[in-house]
C-alpha cells in the first residue's frame, strides 16, 4: 500500500479545523476504479504523506491503509445512496455509464446537507453542465433524472391543509391559488413513468440513514431498456395518501398547473393553458370545470 | 440506579431500533416492545409516510431519538436549519433523551453521512462540548452523546478515547450513550482494554446503552450492526450493568435486518442482565446474580476475559 511521494503534504496538523478539512479531503478523494484510496490525489498530493501526517499506523495496519478505510465508506455509503435514489437513470445508462456519472456527479457535487435525501438535489442541473454522461439516449436520461427527483420531493414534501369550500368559492379570475409543496408537474419528452414503476417495483425502496459501517458496495440489478421510444407526456407528481403517484396530464393541464405554480392568477394561468389549445371554444368551460374538480377532489388546492 | 437526569428521569428496559424492514411487522401485529430508537433524520422531514408511521407508532409506543449527522465534534458551526427540524421532531416525539455521537463528519459545510473520529486534544474537548451544550439548551431536552467505533488515531492525540470522553461530558454537563460494542470494536483496533475503558467511564451519566453485532477482518473489525450481539460484547456489557445498574438498553441491526421476532429475541437477552442488576445493589463491583446473567448468555465461563 505504500506509495513513493514526489510532493510532500505539509506537516502534521494540529488544529481542528486543519485536521478534519485534510482528512475530509482524503475521505472524498474519489477512489481508484478498483474502489481502493488512490495513492496519488488528481492534483499530485500523495494520499500516503497525508495519512501518515494525520493517522498514526498500528501493528496491523499502515496509516494509509487506516485513512483508506473512511475513504471507502464514505464512498459506499453515497453510492448506496444515490443509486437508491436513481435506479431508473441507472437502466437507462446501464451500470458502468452510471458509475461514472455517480462518480463525477458526487466529486463535483459532494453533500452540503445532514441528510442524504437531498443528495441528487443538484443532478439535473449538473447533468445540463455535464451532458456527456447522459449516454446514447440524453433526453431519455434527463427526463428519467426529472422524473426521480420529483418522486423524492413528492415524498416527503409537505401537505397542507386542503381549500375549503368558503375560500374556493370566493376565487376570481385575479385570484392566486396555492398548491400542494408535494405536487410536482413535468413534460417530458419520453414516456419514463411505466419504467420508473417497474424499476421501483423490482428494486424495492428502503433509502434511510444508518450508523453502520458498509462492508462493500451494494450492487443493484441492471436491466437493459429495450423498445422504448418518445413521446411527449406530462405527468403530475403527487402524493396521495403518502403514496408517490404519477398522473398524466394533457397539454392544457399542464400548462394551467405550470402557470398556477409559478403564481400566476388564475385568469393568466387560464390563458396560458388555452392559447393555442386544440380544444374547441364551446368545449373550455367544461374543460375547465372538470380539471378543478379532480384536483380539488386530489386534494391539491390549499390556504 | 434505572434512571437519571440525563434520560429525562425516565425508566426505559430493552428496545429496538425502529427500521422500515419491520414497519408493517409493527403496525399490523403491534407486538409487545418497551420501546423504539429512531433515526431522527430519517423523520426530519416536511410530510409523508415517514410521519405517517412515526405517528401511527408514538401511538402506541415510547420512542427515543437517535441522531447521526449532529456532528458534536466538527470545527463547523451547528446547522441552524437541521436544529430548528430537530425541535420540531423533538415536539413530536416528546422524547425523554436525544443521542448523537461523539464524533465529526462535516467540514467548510461538506458532509461525509460517517462517523468520522476525534482527535483527543483539548481543542476538541472545548468545541464539542461548547456544541452539545447549545444543541442541549436549543432542543429543552436532555443530550446524551455516544462514543463511536473507529478505524484510525490521530498523531495529536493529547489523551485516550475515555479521557476525551470523559472531559466532554462533564464540561458540557449531558450523559453518556455508552455503546459496548463500539467500545469492543475500537479496542480490537486500537489495541487498548475495553474494560478498561468501561471501568472510567462516569456510571452516574450514562442515559442508555447500545449493543450490537460486528464483522471481523484479518486485520481490523469493522461496526457493521449486521450480526446478532457477540459474547465479548455480552461480557462487557455485563460489566457496564454492574457499574451503572439498569440502563435503557437498545439493540441496533442496520444491515441484513431479520425478522423482527429475531431482532427482538436477541435485544431482550438484555433483560437477564438488568434482572440481576436491578436485584442487587446499585453501583455494587461484585455481583453474583450478574455473573449468572452472563455466564446463561455468553460463552462457558472459561472463554470469559
Amino acid at each position: 500500500m505504500s506509495g513513493s511521494s514526489s510532493q510532500s503534504a505539509a506537516g502534521t496538523p494540529t488544529g481542528l479545523l486543519e485536521i478534519q478539512r485534510r482528512m475530509a479531503a482524503a475521505v472524498m478523494h474519489p477512489l481508484t476504479r478498483s474502489e481502493t484510496m488512490p495513492r496519488r490525489r488528481r492534483d499530485g498530493t500523495s494520499n500516503k504523506s497525508e495519512a501518515d501526517a494525520i493517522i498514526r499506523p498500528n501493528d496491523r495496519l499502515t496509516s494509509f491503509e487506516r485513512l483508506e478505510i473512511y475513504n471507502r465508506q464514505y464512498w459506499f455509503r453515497l453510492y448506496s445512496s444515490f443509486e437508491e435514489d436513481f435506479p431508473g437513470l441507472q437502466t437507462i445508462l446501464g451500470r458502468a455509464r452510471f458509475d461514472s456519472l455517480m462518480r463525477a456527479y458526487l466529486t463535483d457535487c459532494p453533500s452540503e446537507s445532514f441528510t442524504l435525501r437531498n443528495l441528487g438535489s443538484r443532478l439535473e442541473a449538473w447533468l445540463g453542465e455535464h451532458p456527456e454522461h447522459l449516454g446514447p439516449h440524453p433526453q431519455l436520461a434527463l427526463d428519467m433524472v426529472r422524473l426521480e427527483w420529483a418522486h423524492i420531493e413528492a415524498f416527503d414534501s409537505e401537505e397542507r391543509p386542503r381549500l375549503g369550500a368558503k375560500k374556493f368559492a370566493a376565487i376570481d379570475e385575479n385570484s392566486t391559488l396555492r398548491l400542494q409543496p408535494h405536487l410536482r408537474v413535468l413534460a417530458l419528452s419520453w414516456p419514463v413513468d411505466d419504467l420508473l414503476l417497474q424499476v421501483r417495483t423490482e428494486n424495492g425502496s428502503a433509502a434511510s440513514s444508518t450508523n453502520n459501517a458498509s462492508v462493500a458496495r451494494r450492487r443493484r440489478h441492471v436491466r437493459h431498456i429495450a423498445g422504448m421510444a418518445p413521446r411527449p407526456i406530462q405527468l403530475a407528481i403527487h402524493r396521495h395518501e403518502n403514496t408517490v403517484w404519477y398522473k398524466e396530464l394533457s397539454p392544457e393541464e399542464y400548462r394551467l398547473l405550470a402557470a398556477l405554480i409559478e403564481g400566476k392568477t388564475l385568469g393568466e394561468s387560464i390563458d396560458l393553458a388555452l392559447r393555442d389549445s386544440e380544444i374547441p371554444e364551446e368545449q373550455r368551460p367544461a374543460f375547465l370545470q372538470e380539471a378543478f374538480a379532480n384536483w380539488s377532489m386530489l386534494g391539491w388546492f390549499t390556504s | 440506579m434505572p434512571a437519571n437526569r440525563f434520560n429525562g428521569f425516565s425508566d426505559y428496559a430493552v428496545g429496538i431500533g425502529l427500521r422500515i424492514p419491520h414497519y408493517q411487522h409493527i403496525l399490523s401485529r403491534h407486538p409487545v416492545v418497551d420501546w423504539f430508537e429512531i433515526i431522527s433524520e430519517n423523520y426530519m422531514v416536511d410530510g409523508g409516510r415517514p410521519l405517517e408511521v412515526l405517528d401511527q407508532i408514538l401511538e402506541q409506543y415510547k420512542v427515543v431519538q437517535h441522531g447521526v449527522s449532529m456532528y458534536f465534534g466538527s470545527a463547523d458551526p451547528l446547522s441552524r436549519e437541521h436544529l430548528k427540524k430537530l425541535k420540531s421532531l423533538v415536539r413530536r416525539t416528546k422524547t425523554p433523551w436525544l443521542s448523537d455521537h461523539l464524533c465529526w463528519g462535516s467540514v467548510d459545510g461538506r458532509y461525509t453521512h460517517d462517523l468520522l473520529p476525534m482527535p483527543y486534544t483539548w481543542e476538541a474537548v472545548e468545541v464539542t462540548a461548547r456544541k452539545i451544550r447549545q444543541v442541549q439548551d436549543y432542543c429543552e431536552v436532555p443530550v446524551v452523546v455516544e462514543n463511536v467505533s473507529s478505524y484510525a488515531e490521530f498523531h495529536v492525540s493529547e489523551m485516550t478515547e475515555w479521557e476525551f470522553l470523559n472531559e466532554v461530558v462533564e464540561r458540557a454537563d449531558c450523559g453518556i450513550l455508552l455503546d459496548v460494542n463500539n467500545i469492543y470494536v475500537s479496542s480490537k483496533n486500537h489495541n487498548f482494554d475495553p474494560f478498561t475503558y468501561v471501568n472510567s467511564i462516569p456510571s452516574h451519566r450514562v442515559a442508555q446503552i447500545h449493543i450490537a453485532g460486528h464483522s471481523k477482518f484479518e486485520k481490523y473489525i469493522l461496526d457493521t450492526h449486521d450480526h446478532p450481539v457477540l459474547p465479548a460484547v455480552w461480557r462487557l456489557y455485563g460489566r457496564a450493568i454492574e457499574r451503572c445498574g439498569p440502563t435503557a438498553t437498545l439493540l441496533e441491526w442496520d444491515d441484513n435486518i431479520p425478522s423482527f421476532d429475531e431482532v427482538h429475541a436477541e435485544a431482550l437477552k438484555a433483560t437477564k442482565f438488568l434482572k440481576a442488576a436491578a436485584e442487587a445493589a446499585p453501583r455494587q463491583e461484585s455481583l453474583t446474580a450478574m455473573q449468572v446473567a452472563a455466564a446463561a448468555i455468553v460463552e462457558p465461563a472459561g472463554a470469559a476475559r
